[in-house]
This record gives C-alpha cells, structure tokens and sequence, in this order.
C-alpha cells in the first residue's frame, strides 16, 4: 500500500519532469475555468447593476406616462393610437390618491429641459417639476439644505433642488445654498441639495434639478402645454404586497377617466418590480448563456489532459511494467495517474480562478459594474476543475493501471 | 530440513494462437532449496521466459501447483500477486530498467514505497543496499551517469531492498560485456554465500555454469538438471 505522501510525490515529480507539456496541458483548464469565473461574474455583476438602478428609482413604486403601452415589461409606446402625450393630468393624480387604496403617496411631475446658468458656467440638466410627495415617491434624500413646502409649491416660488451633478458642474467651489441660477432667463434661488443617488447604467439620475411642479408649468415648460397635463405621475404603494393590486386599481380607474378600454389606453403603468424581475431574467439568461460557452472550453481542456495523459502512459509503459513488477498494485497505479490529471487539471482551476477574477475586475472596472465574485463560485470552479480531471483522467489511469507487466516490459 | 523456497508441481501453460494451442510449459516439476543458487537454461522458446514470469508472480500457470516461500501462486489474485512480487521477490532485468529521472538512491527505494515504508527508513536501507554493491559513492547519480555494471549493480540494490526472499534474475549479464558480466555474476556468488536464494534465467551456458546448478529446458519441458562441477563455479570467484 502506497503513502499518500508519495503518491503526491511521485505525482509532482512526473508534472515536473516535463514543465512545457505540463503547462501547456494545464493552459486549456486555466482558459475554461478563466472564463467561466469571469463570465459569471460579469453576468452578476451586470444583474446587481439593473437591480440597483432600478431600486434606486424608488421601491414599490409604479410610474404612469402618457402614451399607449406596447409589448410587455412596461414599455412606453409611441404617442397616437390609444392618445397623445398629454392624457394625463393633476386630476388623474388626485383621483389616484383619493381614490385607490394601498397607496402611500402620489407624486405627479412634469419633465423639461432647459439650459440652467450659474457662476457663469451653465449646464443642461433635467429638470422636474414635482410636489414635496416626490421626494417619498422616489426615495430621494436631502443632502443640504431643505426641500420646498407645499404652500411654496401652490405659489409657484423660484425655487431649487439640485441634484449632486448639477452642484459639480455649476457650483464647484461654492456652498450652492443660498445662491441664484438662471433658468430660460428667469432667476431662481437653491434652497436644497440632493444626496447622490449615483452613475446607475448609462443615465445620471444625479443630473437633475427639482422645482415646485407649478412653477415649472408656468415660467419654464408652461408654453403651448395644457395648464393640467403632466408627463409622469409617480404612485408609490404602501408595501410590495399591495402593489400589483394597486397596479390594477390604478389602471382600472384611469379607464374609467380617460373612457378607455383594455387595448386602447392612453396610458402606461409601470411597476418596477416587474421590469426588474424582467431584467433579472435577462440578465440571467446572459449569465448562463456566458457560463455554458465558457464551459464547452472547460470540456476542452479535460479533452487536452486525456489527450496527454493517454500520452504519457504510452510513452511510460516501461515504467509502468516495471512499477508493477516491483509490486505496484493496479489501484496503485491508478492513483498515480489519476492524482497526475487531477493535479493538473487543479493548478489550472486555481490559476484559472485568479486569472478570471482578474479578467472579471478588469472588464467590470471597463463597464462601470459593480464587480461580484461570491466565494461559492470560486469554489465551485476549484471543484469543476477537480471534477474534469477526474473525469478525463480516469480512463488514461485505468488504462495503466490494466497494463500486462509482461508486455508492458517487453516494450522498447 | 526445511520446507523448500519454490516448489514446483506439474506446471502447464498453455497460450492459444489462433486455432493452435502451445504448450509453453508442459508439465515442469522441480523445487529450489533455500540458499540455492541456480540458473534455468534453454534455447528461445523453450518455455524458460513462461517459467520466469510465472515464478515472478508477473504469470499465472494453467494447471499445476507454484509453492513460493509457503504461497501458492495459483491462489492469489492481482493484488496478491502485487504483494507477493513487492515481499518476495526481487527482479533483475537484462535492460537494467532504472527510472531515469531517479537518482541512484531513489531507484532502489522504489519497492519500499509500495510497501508502504516511510521515507527515513527507505532512504536508510536503500543506502545500505547501494554500499552492499559497492556503490556507496555514487548514491545520488543519474542512471546516465553510471556504467552499465553500475547501473546492473543499483539494479541490484533495488532487488535486495525489499530484503526478497528469491532474487530473480532474467539475463542479467546479456547488455554487459564479459568483464563485467564477470563482475556482476561474482556478486551474485557473494549474495549467496551471505544466505540470499538466487535464479538466474538465461540462454548463456557459460552464465549457467557460474551457478551451483543448472535446470535445462527445451519445449516446454525439463531436459537436464544437474549440480555444477565445484571447481569451475568457484573459479568464476
């Protein structure tokens, strides 16, 4: 019976006695299980990204705009059809409040966009107009300052709220607070700065200025607009529980306003839990995708180390021959072979998981994600690596181990 | 008097070629007493490799009764016989068969490890058995560093290792030239005079009659079995 400490050995020194083939055979494992590691964690990464933009935007929130809906997962269709961009109004808003149960507030706003000068520097935001409610409605904080009042808001005051982008690009050196920007000519005070929401995807949420909703209707967007409509009304439920409930109730009672019928609504609902479970799946699908091509190259590699060490045991016949006729039992041979793959085919897995967590930060740091390496996947791929060698070189150690000494001595 | 080491009874081998059977080894008795120091002598084919493997454990015979220090060999299965090979017996080959990236010292630790002895105590024995040939200097040289008596010589070492109770040794002296086939075979006359049973197997007459006995063989059979004269064995000395 062999020690465990000299089949290890015996192992290290036949990998050692050959360098080139060793790690040229290692090589197909170290690029399969690279590639699964970092594909993995490009998949996770790109999900928590989605779940975090989309979290960011407000939880239990649903969002209603203009429009009639096409295809599902809530996408905005083109105006016409079921209505124009201007079907929803304040009195849809308050009809919400009042009207559907489970809601916690209702945040009808009005978007615009407007060149915003300050300092001398100027700068193109997105500017809405909102209620206090908006600030629930979308879990914005304040970072600075305060948040304007309902009464400010009925009285149409000139006054903002900066997002944390706006402050950099506007009042870079300055305490923001307290000073005057100009928007489309008319003066305005900043009473407030947002808590930085931060880069989510390829959109700045921090690139925003917040202004009471009338006095974005009349001094800034006000034009040919009717005085009522709004372009987006933001519904935030009291819990997840409620929100699908809520959902229909919403949409059920804009039928009943707008006198529409399933099909022709001029308006969209969408709940951002149910785009997210959308994205997820997307982005899990991409993970799997990702993973499943990155293992065909693991199954590759297994390939290389069968190949290999089917080699080497034709070329150490005599060696094999020899070892049984010193009294070499067949599962001692075996084991010899078989720890050769495996050793093999587990440098190459923990190369390979350096290399893709590696790859992964590199291309994670590329695209701006948030980079995720759980431990279990790590793990996972040490033993996927064990596994292939196992696997591919079980038959190579078998065929040693069955050799006939005799003829195995025989061989020149 | 004791039990002796082997003992053969009505060996058979048969191998089947095709449609033909061959009689490899058609009913081969004999026994080797413990100490002895014989050599098997034949023409190729004449059954004397078949009685080699099968005395080494390598071979299982077809009928007959193998009795190898109180172990029938016909009983034992693969790991049986790995053991028995492991405990028993110590090969010498005709090409030496030293793993070339091993140094000497290595190579003759070799049988321990399947025997499951730790590394101090192999190391240990393993030198002991390199002096015992006399190549106490050369313990960490590469096979291609040493001659060909050299290397017989660790090959040697390696069989007396595992402390065997046969050495068998299959032409030991057929890649030697003369002066070293000498040499090799005047050790094995002193490892016999210190107690260790010794076959050789061989097709050279004159390799046979450096023994104290020699077992003829042609096809397959027995043909002559007689104790070598005194004087021509010690005058190989």
């Amino acid at each position: 019976m062999m020690r465990t400490s000299d089949l290890v050995g015996s192992a290290a020194r036949a990998l050692r006695s050959n360098p080139m083939r060793s790690a040229l055979t290692a090589l197909g494992v170290i690029i399969g299980v690279a590639s699964v590691v970092a594909m993995v964690s490009l998949g996770a990464g790109a999900q928590a990204q989605v779940e975090r933009s989309i979290a960011s935007l407000g939880s239990n929130l649903l969002i209603v705009v203009p429009g009639a809906p096409r295809g599902q997962g809530g996408v905005r269709g083109q105006a016409g059809g079921g209505g124009g961009w201007d079907s929803l109004t304040l009195d849809d808003a308050e009809a919400i409040a009042a009207q559907v149960e489970g809601v916690m507030v209702v945040a009808p706003s009005q978007r615009s966009r407007a060149q915003v000068i300050a300092n001398g520097l100027n700068w193109n935001p997105e500017i809405q107009g909102v209620t206090p409610a908006y600030l629930t409605a979308r879990d914005w904080e304040i970072a600075e300052g305060r948040f304007f009042d309902e009464t400010e808001e009925r009285q149409a005051r000139r006054v903002v709220v900066l997002g944390a982008t706006v402050v950099e690009q506007l009042f870079p050196n300055v305490n923001p607070i307290g000073e005057t920007l100009r928007i489309n000519g008319g003066a305005f005070e900043v009473i407030g700065v947002l808590a930085s929401k931060g880069q989510t995807g390829f959109q700045d949420q921090d690139d925003i200025v917040l202004a009471p909703l009338t006095t974005v209707k009349r001094r800034i967007s006000g034009r040919s607009r009717r005085a009522d409509t709004v372009s987006q009304i933001s519904v935030k439920a009291v819990s997840e529980d409620v929100l699908r409930q809520v959902e229909e109730d919403v949409t059920t009672l804009l039928r009943q306003r707008h006198r529409t019928r399933e099909g022709e609504d001029d308006f969209t609902v969408q709940n951002l839990s149910s785009i997210t479970e959308t994205a997820q799946q997307t982005t899990q699908v991409f993970t799997y995708l990702l993973g499943g091509i990155s293992a065909v190259s693991l199954l590759v590699g297994g390939i290389g180390i069968m190949n290999i060490m089917l080699v080497s045991v034709t070329e150490r016949t005599r060696e094999i021959g020899l070892r049984k006729a010193l009294g070499a039992r067949q599962a001692d041979i075996l084991h010899q072979f078989g720890l050769e793959a495996v050793a093999l085919s587990v440098a190459g897995g923990v190369i390979g998981l350096l290399l893709g967590v590696l790859g992964a930060w590199l291309m994670t740091s590329l695209f701006n994600l948030p980079l995720v390496i759980a431990p279990q996947n790590a793990i996972m791929a040490i033993a996927f690596s064990g596994l292939v060698g196992v696997l591919f070189g079980a038959y190579p150690a078998w065929r040693a181990a069955k050799l006939d000494p005799i003829e195995a001595l025989r061989r020149e | 008097m004791d039990a002796p080491l082997i003992e053969a009874t009505h060996l058979v081998k048969l191998y089947t070629m095709g449609d033909e059977t061959v009689h490899a080894l058609d009913g081969v008795s004999f026994s080797i007493a413990r100490g002895g120091y014989c050599a098997i002598v034949g023409p190729s084919g004449s059954g004397k490799s078949t009685l080699m493997n099968i005395l080494g454990g390598l071979d299982t015979p077809t009928a007959g009764r193998l009795v190898i220090d109180g172990a029938d060999i016909g009983t034992l299965d693969d790991e049986g016989l790995a053991a028995f090979r492991n405990r028993t017996l110590g090969f010498i080959f005709q090409s030496f068969n030293l793993l070339p990236r091993m140094t000497a010292v290595e190579n003759v630790e070799l049988p321990m490890i399947y025997a499951g002895i730790d590394a101090k105590e192999r190391r240990l024995r393993a030198e002991e058995q390199l002096v015992r040939v006399g190549l106490g200097e050369r313990l960490t040289h590469r096979p291609t560093q040493l001659s060909g008596g050299q290397q017989q010589r660790v090959a040697i070492a390696r069989a007396l290792a595992g402390r065997p109770a046969l050495l068998l040794a299959d032409e030991p002296t057929g890649a030697l030239d003369t002066h070293t086939g000498q040499e090799i075979l005047a050790l094995f006359n002193e490892l016999n005079s210190e107690g260790v049973t010794i076959v050789i197997v061989t097709h050279d007459h004159g390799v046979a009659a450096a023994t104290k006995r020699t077992i003829e063989m042609r096809d397959g059979r027995i043909v002559g079995d007689h104790r070598n004269e005194r004087s021509r064995h010690d005058a190989h000395v």
